[in-house]
């Protein structure tokens, strides 16, 4: 069966590209399979393995009709390989190889180049299904439960993207290399998941809404620029992983929201006004601002430093050899080729923090952070704007790029959230003012109790405006059955 | 480049390593402070060094050796979490000239060679722990330690990226100590040598790159098990103690360079050096006791010191005095008395350092890409240990009889046990088995002469220098020669003189030095690396190399 908008379940794995045909990455695939399961039964949702989950699976890849709401035992989920169809006549887009046709095949001298980006994206998908693992159990609704169930999903489902590209296009490094994203584990001291952010833990809910906002927003910001490449099955493969990826998005910054509404009732309906005042908040049952503004601190840093550095030889290779493009590259009216270009790049400067010109072929890493904090600012403001309409007199604010940095330029330096650089010991003074310290975990775990009644919500969470397929907020959109 | 190269250090003003200490095990850490590269114009990121980061390994080397007896392992790490060393910095060569580059990498190979001769030769073993990717000349460096550990970690690779990533080689012993050393296969060599990003765990050991990979968690127990391990198997005495190496006396001017034994003038305009070592003033010292006691300032060590020194310094600072004259002054006597202190006392381990400073040292001359001469002249002490820098000139000449109205004794050679291996060159073979490889009855001949004073007649008659002139003819002659030698090309003499001064068998060490004369330092000449458009110098641009496709 040739490629088509339509998914192919007659195959044990569900694909619209023909696997049907291709039996050498069938048979790759049918072989990976096991072993996927294996994983997503030890490190999956811990304990939920035999719910039913009210989850949405692709049908088709058209645009309208591909999500389709069931319910679902995760295991049984049908993960399967999705690309967005192929445009006619699609051309690299940019680099050294502008205007030539896109490439169907792997041109040989960027395959090194082409593996390494896809094995990079594709450990992230496993690791945050990791690092999520036990949020099942404190889920402050079913609703909750469910959106965090979703997101596991498709987080394996894109590891099963980027795993078709490496088994279809990579021979038999390809293969190992989809073997070793089974083997790495987030957090191991011996086999880590290959980025930082990624061996985090995420203890709380708070933190995992944080996650979805900041850091599948990194995610977002390097699936639009793969989506870009050269290389037409990754283009479309992340073309179509992006759509999954908004849902995220959508559940990070909607539960940030939801968090920071019912933190203002409370605190209105308590009569409290300052939003400093936290033993008084915090007495409430609510997260009170002030904490959630260090989580945003924290998860913004760790999500800056997985665009490495910002004058970066690798990226300007990616560029220039048309593997990696920038972020709505098609919509940008330059030349595409930025060999006479310069781009500004913040830099740490005889110790000031200043603005430097570089050339933009090496820029492209800060250029894609300055997309990214643009894109994390827009939603920080809907986070204000829902503050503002409660009547409480605060206002989140992202820390500045030098704040709280382990790779790139600022990795040396000590930054407070609004850029100035600081002494270590002015540094160890304030970090638990700018940070969340042991005791305000201690505290957010503190309400992470599960609450699994249907329709109800923990105290220190709003309810959605709406429900997810139309369903009410009372809907039953986990059916618990522990095991 | 104007600015003077100094290659005079010590620890306490390392900016890029740190030494530390515990019983018979060091740990050699490189932790490269990317603002203090030798030059402007790059940062040495990720762990990349160039040529004063070597200053501060080569210097620790030494003194590990000297300073720490009781040291028998030395375990080279980073001190950077997540890069174990990227290699030669890569803008630093772009920006170099090409003397730069070929003279930093001589130096880098000479250091490499000297840890593993420290290993073989003095009970030094090295072994290197690798954390992070170890790429290019980072794994050059952990190759040539004795025992290679890698973290399997999923991220800890070795690599040799030279040839896809800048279009070069990994040519300061890389691809000769991977096939020569570590055995690699060579259709897996080729394999390895083409993957950018390298090979890590199981693999790298199954092809012979590395010896043991260990997971994270297990990782600082066997680093320590293997150095315990290694330094069981060395001779090395466990109570001894070291000797200080306090800093050498050195006045610097323009035109002249003066140490206690060591004197270099220069000519400006003819482009010569007259290097004239000066013999010892006191006998040698009564027993091995008295030697540690003099510590640095013991003869023969202060005079390879100095003389190393001058080395580097007239081969880094002074590229266009292309002849040096290698004369000396003092009483052969002494020096032989010298010679005869050392091998009697070879097992003490300060003897022992001695004598292979020595060796390496003279190596040092053996590789000097410069016309070297040797005038034994009256009042000369060319003995022993000194008679083999008359052995390592391409020319020599010696006086007959004396000038008219010097009343200095007339110049002879002698020659002392430590003529006949104590100090091979890299083709493992004495200087003089070299010299005389198609007549191996020379070599017996001059063995027989041992301890005897030899006039210029004899010695010429016997091989060991060139020509014998009188006072009648030697200033002529001598002149001659050097003006002829002057008016050759430079790049011509370098390459006729190291190819003839290297006869017999190849060894690991002549094929380092060989190859990187001969491929590496061709293909830096050529615009596929080193043009506008070549891959070094459009490293890090982003923008492609464009390569011109002949087969050469």
């Amino acid at each position: 069966m040739p490629e088509t908008t339509h998914v192919d379940y007659s195959t044990k794995i569900p694909n619209n590209v023909g696997l049907m045909d291709d039996q050498r990455v069938l048979k790759a695939l049918e072989q990976w399979h096991p072993g996927y399961i294996d994983w997503w039964n030890t490190m999956g949702p811990d304990g939920f393995q035999t719910s039913d989950v009210y989850l949405r699976t692709a049908v088709s890849i058209d645009p309208k009709g591909w999500a389709k709401f069931d319910y679902v035992k995760m295991p049984e989920y049908r993960w399967g390989i999705l690309l967005a169809p192929r445009m006619e006549g699609r051309q690299v887009n940019f680099g050294a190889h502008k205007g030539e046709a896109a490439w169907q095949e792997v041109p040989g001298e960027y395959r090194a180049m082409l593996r390494r980006l896809i094995v990079v994206q594709g450990d992230t998908e496993p690791a945050s299904v990791e690092q999520q693992r036990f949020l099942g159990k404190t889920a402050p609704s079913l609703y909750d439960m469910r959106n965090l169930f979703q997101v596991n999903v498709e987080e394996g489902r894109h590891l099963w993207a980027m795993v078709y590209l490496l088994q279809k296009h990579f021979g038999r490094d390809g293969r190992e290399e989809a073997g070793e994203l089974l083997n790495r584990r987030s957090g191991d001291a011996d086999k880590p998941r290959m980025l930082g952010a990624f061996n985090e833990e995420t203890p709380d809910w708070l933190s995992f809404f944080m996650f979805t906002f900041f850091t599948d927003r990194d995610g977002k910001m390097q699936l639009e620029s793969l989506a870009q490449s050269g290389f037409d099955p990754l283009s479309r493969t992340c073309r179509f992983m992006l759509t999954e990826e908004a849902h995220h998005m959508f559940v990070g910054e909607t539960g940030v929201s939801r968090t920071a509404e019912a933190t203002c009732a409370a605190m209105k309906a308590a009569g409290i006004e300052d939003p400093y005042d936290i033993n008084a908040v915090r007495k409430l049952g609510v997260i009170d601002l002030p904490t959630m503004q260090k989580k945003a601190n924290l998860h913004f840093s760790l999500s800056l430093d997985l665009f490495g550095s910002e004058v970066s030889t690798n990226a300007a290779n990616y560029y220039n050899s048309g593997v990696k493009g920038r972020f709505q590259e098609t919509r940008i009216e330059d030349d595409h080729v930025l060999t006479s270009d310069t781009y500004p790049v913040s830099k740490l400067v005889s110790g000031q923090i200043k603005m430097v010109d570089e050339p933009a072929l090496t820029a492209i890493n800060m250029r894609l952070r300055d997309d990214y904090v643009a894109d994390c600012n827009k939603g920080v403001e809907r986070w204000n704007k829902a503050i503002e309409k409660t009547g409480i007199n605060f206002r989140f604010k992202l820390p500045h790029v030098a704040f709280h940095r382990h790779i790139g330029e600022f990795q040396n330096v000590k930054a407070s959230p609004d850029g100035q650089v600081l002494s270590e010991a002015e540094w160890a003074k304030k970090r638990d003012a700018w940070l969340p310290s042991k005791a305000d975990g201690d505290f957010i775990q503190s309400l992470m109790q599960p609450c699994w009644e249907r329709g109800k919500f923990s105290s220190w969470i709003a309810p959605p405006k709406v429900g997810v397929d139309n369903k009410g907020g009372d809907f039953e959109y986990v059916k618990i059955h522990q095991g | 480049m104007a600015k003077r190269i100094d290659f005079q250090t010590e620890p306490s003003r390392y900016r890029h390593w740190k030494l530390k200490f515990d019983g018979d095990v060091a740990e050699l850490i490189m932790d490269v402070d990317e603002t203090a590269g030798l030059f402007d114009g790059y940062q040495l990121k990720l762990n990349s060094y160039d040529l004063g980061v070597d200053i501060e390994l080569n210097d620790a080397v030494q003194r590990l050796r000297f300073e720490h007896p009781e040291v028998k392992t030395v375990v080279l790490k980073s001190g950077k979490d997540r890069v174990f060393c990227a290699g030669a910095n890569i803008r630093m060569l772009a920006g170099s000239t090409h003397a730069h580059k070929v003279n930093f990498c001589k130096f880098t190979n000479e250091t490499r060679n000297s840890m593993e001769d420290a290993s073989a030769n003095s009970g030094q073993k090295y072994m290197c722990a690798v954390r992070g990717s170890a790429a290019g000349g980072g794994y050059e460096l952990a190759l040539a330690t004795d025992h290679i550990l890698l973290a399997d970690d999923g991220n800890s690779s070795v690599s040799l990226p030279e040839l896809p990533l800048l279009a070069v080689l990994p040519g300061t012993g890389g691809l000769t100590r991977v096939t020569d050393k570590r055995k690699v296969r060579r259709d897996l060599a080729d394999a390895f040598c083409t993957v950018e990003e390298g090979v890590r765990g199981t693999r790298a050991v199954k092809w012979r790159l590395v010896d043991q990979s260990v997971p994270n968690s297990k990782f600082e127990q066997a680093v320590k098990d293997t150095a315990k391990k290694l330094a069981s198997t060395s001779d090395r005495p466990a109570d001894a103690k070291g000797i200080a190496f306090t800093p050498i006396e050195r006045n610097i001017e323009d035109d002249a360079v003066t140490y206690s034994g060591v004197k270099i003038e220069i000519d400006r305009a003819t482009r010569r050096a007259t290097l004239t070592i000066t013999g010892p003033s006191e006998p040698p010292p009564a027993s091995v006791a008295d030697m540690h006691k003099q510590g640095a300032q013991f003869w023969p060590l202060r005079l390879a010191r100095e003389l190393d020194d001058a080395i580097l310094h007239m081969r880094l600072n002074e590229a266009e005095v292309g002849v040096w004259i290698f004369k000396t002054q003092g009483e052969a006597a002494q020096v032989l008395a010298y010679d005869k202190f050392l091998e009697a006392n070879k097992d003490n381990w300060l003897a022992r350092e001695i004598l292979h400073f020595w060796k390496r040292t003279l190596k040092r001359i053996d590789v000097t890409s410069r016309s070297l001469v040797a005038l034994v002249e009256p009042g000369s002490c060319f003995a022993g240990t000194l008679a083999e820098i008359v052995f390592a000139c391409d020319r020599s000449f010696m006086l007959v009889g004396s000038f008219q109205g010097d009343n200095r004794p007339a110049a002879a050679i002698t020659l002392s046990n430590l003529n006949f291996g104590a100090y091979p060159m890299s083709n493992d073979l004495s200087r003089l088995a070299t010299r005389f490889l198609g007549e191996p009855e020379s070599v017996e001949a001059a063995k027989a002469q041992t301890g005897k004073p030899l006039d210029a007649e004899t010695c010429e008659e016997m091989g060991l220098v060139t020509s014998a002139f009188d006072h009648i003819d030697w200033d002529d002659e001598v002149r001659i020669f050097l003006e002829e030698r002057s008016s050759y090309s430079a790049d011509g003499l370098t390459g006729m003189e190291q190819n003839l001064r290297f006869a017999g068998p190849e060894t690991m060490e002549t094929k380092i030095f060989g190859r990187l004369t001969a491929w590496q330092n061709w293909i830096f000449q050529r615009p596929n690396a080193a043009g506008a458009e070549g891959a070094l110098k459009r490293y890090g641009s982003g923008v492609k190399a464009n390569f011109n496709p002949e087969r050469v």
